[in-house]
């Protein structure tokens, strides 16, 4: 049925479709919407057989999931940002202890300097907890992946992160194409799970591993990643059997096999790069975008496979590692430098829209006329202020003396602070 | 309340010297639930506790009352801590009832997990204990405990009170003693010994929460922790017990005096023993023969230094707090 609604809605509605069972919650911006509708939803009975809570904080929130799905429940939460950080021990748990766990990510920034917007800071400071971790483009696919996140988590025990841009979809209101409930029982069967809480046979979940079989343990959980690469692209397909849309899969090719210049991108400025290589195209330009929407698992093989005719590749991601770079680049060099059939690729590494900073199609558009001059630098800041940072470095040298960067720069910048001196 | 196999016992039978309860001195009805030939066994023998663990003991008693008042249908969540570790060192287990282990500081939310799955899945039969050391419980997973009050989640909450973080080689917890000696509260200086701070006495504040069941107990009195299981457990909503568990680790005690000791702690009013529903005192057990505090410290490493001439000061702290313990529940 197509709706016109907010992604967080549609999200929340999609996943009452799933029949969770167990759904604890904690606000922060930009994912409380959902949680919200999903109570209405319990209150109202048009959820039923699901216990709703509202716990003490995010840690208690994923500890709750972790209690539940143990016992052998359906689980849902949603979070964002400090709240990820927050429960980050319960969300290595979670992995560690194999809970088929379905939350969503709305991407924020995390602080100092404290931000509610979006970019994918939160996402990446769990890349390494063992969670499978995929990424939507649109409100359509935002849905339509949480359908999916459930049969993949409960195909794998494994729990599954799906990331939605903050504001950029989460608060959107677009038309949506929302599925019955007979369409959703027919791809999703009951959770049935493997092992669980049961005093008819009972069992120890949680044991302490020493160095005998920790590596074993681990390499295990690696293994299973890598069977999720074919799941994913396996339940995409079913999927689209069921509901006559392509939506999930590991990546997703728009002319990326055979342009020249390629974009590598996460989630909604996906959108935002089709819009500006549908106009360049119609100029001319050989450019591409392949989308990734399966980060953990990090389908390697697939990436290569589409990058492999490219000759520039822009990998543009909104967070980077501090004092390395960009996080997505430096995992696509690994895989490119692994694969055969590339060879001298150029990948330069661009960092846009963080903390909220919008992502113009006209930057985009300059970095592509870089590209293709061949003086796109391997490292780019996309819209970096450079006067703003070549000052505060200026009073830095001259100061030396320490302080709160931000609260500088935010002075310089003529915003008004309560201490009332500027 | 007399009952079969979980007596408050209404005759006191105490062997001489060791003050130890006669099992085999009782009628067969009024026995520990252990003494029964067809008792459940909740924790197997086998594990890597101490020799007198008190929280084994403890944890035993608890676990094994609380399957045969529900039939076997317990769910145990454990916290981090010397029960998870001793009774689960991979790949075996000492544990004969389903049971969890995931975090330090999350063990109540763990266990309202599991009730919110109970309740969803409408299986009222199954109850859900959550249990932890006094750190876990005090201190790091404060918060997720205090949330279960709040919820008044339908969780039985066990906190095993050795007065320290003792898994990780004994440091202070807000549950230590003042006085007391930890490998981070040194006797050295001025002022030796884990601080007279007000410390977080759990009991008082799980009572501030007005949930439907709070008790102390005491490891050597098995007959009354039983039975205070048993009560627990016939209430639904939070309920907490703390039971003070003697580790001659921790607390440089004698492995043989750990049933001692626990008895000193109580009868010297250190160790208050009461229950409480819905925030209201209900009852406390009377000390039966009371005893100087020093005759406690006395049998313990972590104080030796406040026995000394030049500490007097650290002694008479806590003599008040004896003092106070026994007007503020009237243990006399
Ligand atoms: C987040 C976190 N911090 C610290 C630890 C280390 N740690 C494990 S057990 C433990 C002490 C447990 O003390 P307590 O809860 O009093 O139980 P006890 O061992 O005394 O029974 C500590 C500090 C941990 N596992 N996790
Ligand atoms: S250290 Fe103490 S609590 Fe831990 S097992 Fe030994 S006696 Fe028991």
């Amino acid at each position: 049925m197509l709706q016109q609604i907010s992604g967080s809605i549609a999200v929340a509605n999609a996943v009452a479709l799933c029949r969770p069972e167990v759904i604890p919650c904690y606000p922060i911006t930009p994912q409380t919407h959902i949680v919200e509708h999903l109570s209405s939803l319990v209150k109202s009975g048009q959820l039923q057989d699901c216990t709703y809570e509202n716990v003490e904080s995010e840690f208690a929130s994923m500890s709750f999931c972790i209690g539940a799905s143990a016992a052998g429940a359906r689980t849902y939460t949603a979070t964002a940002s400090q709240g990820l950080l927050y429960m980050m021990e319960a969300v290595y748990n979670a992995s560690g202890l194999g809970l088929p766990i379905v939350m969503t990510l709305g991407n924020r920034a995390i602080g100092a300097p404290i931000n509610i917007w979006n970019d994918h800071s939160d996402a990446m400071s769990v890349r390494d907890a063992g969670w499978i971790q995929l990424f939507v483009e649109s409100n359509q696919q935002a849905l339509d992946v949480h359908i999916q996140a459930f049969k993949l988590a409960e195909a794998l025990s494994l729990p599954v992160m799906v990331n939605m841009d903050g504001f950029i979809l989460t608060h959107a209101i677009t038309r949506v194409d929302m599925p019955d409930q007979e369409q959703v029982d027919r791809f999703l069967p009951p959770f049935i799970p493997r092992q669980k809480l049961d005093t008819e046979s009972p069992l120890s979940i949680g044991a302490m591993v020493g160095p005998d079989a920790f590596t074993e343990v681990r390499y295990l959980a690696h293994h299973k990643q890598k069977e999720a690469l074919t799941i994913i692209e396996q339940q995409a397909e079913e999927f689209a059997n069921i509901f006559g849309r392509d939506s999930g899969g590991l990546v997703k090719s728009y002319f990326a096999q055979e342009s020249d210049i390629v974009f590598v991108a996460m989630g909604s400025v996906v959108g935002t790069m089709q819009d500006l290589i549908n106009d360049l195209r119609s100029e001319g330009y050989s450019v591409g975008i392949l989308s990734l929407r399966s980060f953990r698992p990090f389908p390697a093989n697939a990436i290569c496979n589409a990058l492999k005719n490219a000759q520039q590749v822009i990998v543009f991601e909104k967070s980077f590692a501090v004092g390395m770079g960009g996080i997505l680049a430096s995992e696509i060099h690994m895989a490119t430098q692994r694969y055969a059939d590339i060879q001298g690729v150029q990948i330069s590494s661009v960092i846009g829209g963080l903390g909220g900073r919008t992502i113009t199609k006209q930057s985009l558009r300059k970095l592509v006329d870089k590209a293709k001059q061949g003086d796109l630098d391997a490292e780019v800041f996309m819209d970096l202020e450079a006067n703003t940072v070549v000052r505060e470095l200026k009073r830095q040298q001259d100061e030396q003396s320490s302080g709160p960067v931000a609260e500088n720069i935010l002075r310089d910048m003529g915003v008004v602070s309560a201490s009332k001196t500027h | 309340m007399t009952q079969k196999n979980t007596a408050e016992q209404t005759v006191k039978f105490y062997q001489t010297g060791t003050f130890t309860v006669g099992n085999r001195l009782l009628d067969e009805e009024f026995r520990t639930v252990q003494a029964t030939e067809e008792r459940s066994n909740s924790i197997d023998s086998g594990h890597r506790a101490c020799q007198g663990c008190g929280q084994a003991l403890g944890a035993r008693y608890a676990l094994d009352t609380a399957m045969r008042v529900t039939n076997n249908k317990i769910i145990a969540a454990n916290a981090t801590g010397c029960l998870e570790v001793f009774t689960t060192p991979y790949p075996e287990t000492a544990w004969s009832i389903p049971w969890v282990h995931s975090l330090f500081g999350n063990v109540a939310s763990v266990a309202s997990g599991i009730a919110a799955t109970l309740k969803a899945k409408g299986d009222s039969e199954t109850r859900v204990i959550a249990q932890g050391g006094d750190g876990g419980t005090t201190d790091i997973g404060f918060a997720c405990l205090s949330g279960l009050f709040d919820r008044n989640d339908d969780v039985l909450y066990i906190c095993y009170d050795n007065g320290g973080y003792m898994n990780t080689g004994v440091q202070r917890s807000s549950a230590t003693p003042g006085g007391a000696r930890t490998a981070t509260t040194m006797p050295v200086g001025e002022h030796p010994g884990s601080s007279f701070n007000t410390g977080k006495f759990l009991p008082a504040i799980a009572m501030a929460h007005e949930i439907p069941y709070v008790a102390t107990a005491s490891v050597h009195d098995l007959h009354d922790l039983e039975r205070k299981v048993e009560k627990a457990m016939s209430f639904r909503g939070a309920r907490y017990i703390q039971i003070n568990v003697p580790c001659p680790l921790g607390w440089g005690s004698l492995p043989a005096h750990t049933i001692k000791l626990a008895r000193m702690g109580v009868e010297s009013g250190l160790v208050p023993l009461f229950e409480a529903e819905y925030g209201e005192l209900t009852q406390s057990t009377k000390i039966r023969y009371q005893i100087p505090v020093e005759d406690y410290l006395k049998a313990q490493r972590r104080f030796a230094h406040v026995l000394k001439p030049a500490n007097v000061a650290q002694l008479e702290t806590i003599r008040a707090l004896a003092e106070k313990n026994i007007k503020r529940y009237a243990l006399l």
